[in-house]
């Protein structure tokens, strides 16, 4: 079956002007490879800093006019390109993002989840109240702006205003950040809700645990590349179902699997590593993995980018 | 009441600096080496006799040491008495209301034509950031920062009044029509060219402000979640950008009181518009102390005033704009 | 899609023409326009200048590029004498603005909360008034002259500089090093000497750059009123003065190529100004 959403070999650089006005391009995102199923939650995990939300904006084809993009994103088989980008945005692609200020400051929050749903004005009423009443809004919720909503309150707007456009690709950029627990679980249910009605749910969070909770599949990302994707499944126990060693050290570094941290800092794009970007901190490291960039290759029914992995 | 109290502190603020700028510009004359006495008489020199010239001093005051000169002179303003121009042999109050009158016809057609127009041209151009529209704006508002203004009107005199003819040469009314006679028509045939001068040379601030301020909010989270969902174009950037620029615009404006009053003093000079800015050149040609000081103060006045206008408004329409002034 | 990069490509030599190779190009058509106006005005002698009747309201032509007057003057040769005078008066009262602000600015930065006040209420005081009734009113006590002119140029620019320069200048107070000088018990005008004003010069010659062109306008405002030089001297305003008297009698290019010079002149200083700007401080490239 094709997959909903495919991404490949994915790459984003930046141009930017240092002292003198020379021209530097900084790779942002260097290499990502992943894919999203139809009725599945694919999660992406990794530290902050590794161009998670990048790669939301790119999907969207929402990238800054200073980024340049290389590799291939298809969409239902289909090549995304900007042209259908900008068709399937708000329809049939859905956008959550992280965080109250990505609503307009100066509107009523009512309003933003009816230009969601697009279509007449009547009909995008109607379903902005059905979405509203799903998701416990009260409907003074409608009147307010933004800045007099609740943490929990605007993050259930957010995923109205998805949930109101008949989207089958669903990317929610850390839909979760500094909620309490409770709101974390029923956000992370709302998501697979939508996944069990047949959307796909790209799942971009830095929290794994509660990823882990939902997710079918789960994406390692380190240092702007992708190196693994594995089933949800294969985080347990001592992490020895895992293919790459930074998805293994991300595993035990949990409180609950001993918090064992890894020493040492993630790449810069500017440090410019020739070979794996993980050598420099990784046990198995040979003369091989700082020479050349290992490829995705497929172990054990994931995915993964080292040449160790068996 | 808070608005009663900044307001009132506005008020100290102004007579302060009325106060300082009258002190400041009287001892700045009373340096100069230009005798105001030869001045007054101009071409007459030679016909006027010692006696009179010292009879003209006395009827000035110009014999009084500066001091009681200023005293003298700032009491009267006090009074309402702004003295007597030399040029125009009428009160300095009369000259400059008159001549206001004329100047802010031309400034608020202008003033207003280039904020609407301006806002457009930077929304325009923000919309297309990097293509040819977005070039050929900023283009012309970096041009025509760079152009003297009375060079635009110049250039308009030569093509609209010379070659095709459509605008009269100059003036603010027909030459030799009686007062009485002159049709609101008329004004408005005259205001054209030198108003279209003000307007265009003030296009350019407004417009790059504009564009500079709405290239910010487009590239705001809210407008990448707008653009998400699926709004584009115009009806993204009116929605959702148009509300975040009005009012900073809008302030520019009136903060804008200072050059728009340059401009018209140029603009007033290329078309023999009888406004106040030709005053201000007459005044400084002639010497005319009296109108001179007189119009410092106005002009400072006139900056204050839309300097006022535009704090005001941060002042009241800020708040509410914070608690969302959805239209 | 975007323009996609080969992987390779980390730096984009190739692309014709990118910041920084425009900005080298401003920098030099401006100074070989400079130069060239140098050059001209100073080859032209008085002879050019002189009136030949026989020579009267002469259309543009290639002996007269930009045609001759109604005394039969060569309008190349008062038009470049008169962007001369301009650059010449322009780039006095910049100097002149620029060393107030700095002075002003570092005293607002460095001399403690009351004089900071005073230059606050005096940089108000000097904004208050519209610049060209201020350039009035100095031309006019100063008796005439390009001295006039200078002045009052330099009293009327320094205000905007003066504040950007405080600004940049309280920042760098701020800054560790110079607290620790504090602390060895340095004095004021020590620490403004050694830490701050090297740190300013990059600001200074931006604001500087920037500042010129006005000058410049305003000098061309100014005269074009009639204040401060006698008609006889060839000064771009007192040139499209007179022009005004002949324009309703077809001699449109007495106005026209004057003013389209100086616009060049004007235009090329700007863009030198804000390339420098962007030189010093990359990020407002990206704008």
């Amino acid at each position: 079956m094709v997959p909903l959403l495919e991404v490949r070999n994915l790459q984003i650089t930046f141009t930017r002007y240092t002292g003198g006005l020379r021209q530097h391009q900084i790779k942002v995102v260097d290499g990502v490879d992943l894919s999203v199923a139809a009725g599945e939650i694919t999660a992406i995990i990794g530290a902050s800093g590794s161009g998670k939300s990048l790669l939301a904006h790119a999907i969207l084809g929402l990238l800054p006019g200073n980024a340049a993009m290389s590799g291939k994103i298809m969409y239902r088989g289909e090549e995304l390109d900007a042209r259908r980008q900008e068709a399937l945005r708000g329809r049939e692609i859905a956008y959550i993002p992280q965080a109250v200020t990505y609503l307009d400051p100066t509107m009523r929050v009512g309003r933003q989840v009816r230009l969601a749903a697009g279509g007449d004005r009547r009909e995008a009423a109607d379903k902005q109240r059905r979405a509203f009443r799903r998701y416990r809004l009260g409907e003074h919720v409608e009147k307010l702006y933004p800045f007099e909503l609740s943490g929990g309150m605007a993050r259930r707007v957010l995923v109205a205003a998805a949930s109101v456009s008949d989207a089958r690709l669903i990317i929610a950029d850390e839909p979760t950040p500094g909620l309490p627990q409770a709101e974390v679980r029923e956000a992370l249910l709302q998501l697979r809700e939508l996944a069990d009605s047949g959307c796909g749910v790209l799942l971009i969070t830095h929290d794994i645990q509660a990823a882990l909770g939902v997710a079918d599949r789960v994406v390692v990302f380190y240092a702007g590349s992708s190196v693994e994707t594995a089933h949800a499944q294969d985080f347990s126990g001592d992490g020895h179902l895992l293919r790459h060693p930074y998805s293994r050290a991300l595993w035990r570094a949990l409180p609950e699997n001993g918090f064992e941290v890894l020493p040492g800092a993630q790449p810069q794009p500017s440090d410019r590593l020739e070979g794996c970007l993980f050598a420099p901190r990784c046990a198995m490291a040979t003369a091989a993995c700082s020479k050349e960039r290992p490829e995705m290759r497929h172990v054990r029914g994931g995915m993964v980018r080292c040449y160790h992995a068996t | 009441m808070v608005y009663g109290k900044w307001f009132a502190m506005k008020l100290i603020r102004l007579c302060t600096l009325l106060l300082a700028l009258s002190i400041v510009s009287f001892c700045l004359i009373s340096l100069s080496p230009i005798d105001p006495v030869q001045a007054y008489i101009g071409a007459d020199a030679m016909r006027v006799s010692p006696e009179q010239r010292q009879e003209i001093a006395a009827y000035w005051g110009l014999d009084d040491p500066p001091v009681m000169r200023y005293l003298h002179w700032a009491s009267a303003i006090l009074r309402g008495d702004m003295g007597t121009s030399m040029l125009y042999r009428t009160p300095v109050a009369d000259v400059i209301g008159e001549r206001f009158l004329h100047s802010a016809a031309l400034m608020a057609v202008a003033w207003l034509a280039s904020g609407v127009i301006g806002l457009a041209l930077g929304i325009v151009a923000a919309a297309h950031k990097g293509r040819w529209p977005d070039r050929l704006i900023t283009w012309y508002c970096y041009t025509i920062a760079s152009t003297p203004a009375f060079w635009i009107g110049l250039v308009l005199l030569v093509v609209f009044a010379v070659w095709l003819g459509w605008f009269p040469v100059g003036l603010a009314v027909p030459a030799g029509v009686l007062a009485a006679e002159v049709t609101l028509l008329d004004r408005i045939h005259h205001l054209i060219l030198p108003a279209l001068t003000l307007a265009m040379v003030s296009i350019a601030p407004i417009a790059l402000h504009t564009r500079e301020k709405l290239l910010a909010v487009l590239s705001s989270d809210h407008v990448l979640y707008a653009r998400a969902r699926g709004e584009k174009g115009y009806a993204l950037i009116m929605r959702h950008g148009l509300r975040n620029i009005l009012l900073p615009a809008i302030t520019l404006q009136f903060t804008s009181f200072s050059e728009l009053f340059g401009g018209a003093v140029l603009t007033e000079q290329v078309f023999s518009y009888p406004g106040l800015g030709q005053a201000t050149v007459a005044a400084g040609l002639g010497g005319d102390v009296p109108l001179l000081m007189g119009i410092v103060l106005c002009s400072a006045l006139f900056v204050f005033t839309g300097n006022l206008i535009a704090d005001a408004l941060y002042k009241l329409v800020d708040p509410r704009m914070r608690k969302g002034g959805d239209g | 899609m975007r323009r996609s990069i080969p992987p390779g490509a980390d730096r984009s030599r190739n692309r014709p023409l990118n910041l920084r190779r425009s900005t080298l190009l401003i920098i030099a058509g401006t100074a070989l326009m400079l130069l060239a106006i140098l050059i001209i005005g100073l080859l032209i002698d008085e002879q050019s200048l002189v009136t030949q009747p026989q020579l009267r309201n002469q259309a543009p032509s290639p002996s007269h590029w930009f045609g001759t007057d109604w005394l039969g003057r060569d309008m190349f040769a008062r038009t470049m004498k008169g962007l001369l005078l301009s650059i010449r008066v322009g780039l006095f009262g910049a100097v002149a603005s620029t060393l107030l602000a700095l002075t002003f600015g570092l005293l607002a930065a460095t001399g403690g909360k009351r004089v900071d006040r005073f230059i606050s209420w005096l940089i108000d005081l000097f904004l208050s008034v519209p610049h060209l009734v201020t350039l009035i009113m100095i031309a006019y006590i100063s008796g005439g002259g390009l001295r006039g002119i200078v002045i009052g140029i330099a009293l009327t620019h320094w205000p905007s500089l003066a504040r950007v320069l405080r600004a940049e200048a309280m920042q760098i107070r701020q800054a560790e090093y110079v607290r620790i000088s504090e602390r060895f018990g340095k004095s004021r005008f020590w620490i403004a000497r050694h830490h701050v004003l090297p740190h300013l010069l990059p600001q200074l010659m931006v604001g500087f750059l920037l500042l010129f062109p006005h000058a410049i306008l305003h000098e061309a405002a100014i005269t074009f009123l009639g204040l401060g030089l006698s008609p006889h001297q060839p000064a771009i305003g007192i040139i499209l003065n007179e022009s005004m008297r002949y324009l309703s009698t077809g001699m449109w290019w007495l106005a026209i190529f004057p003013g389209i010079s100086l616009i060049i002149v004007v235009r090329l200083f700007g863009m030198l100004g804000e390339r420098l700007g962007m030189l010093l401080d990359p990020r407002r490239a990206h704008e």
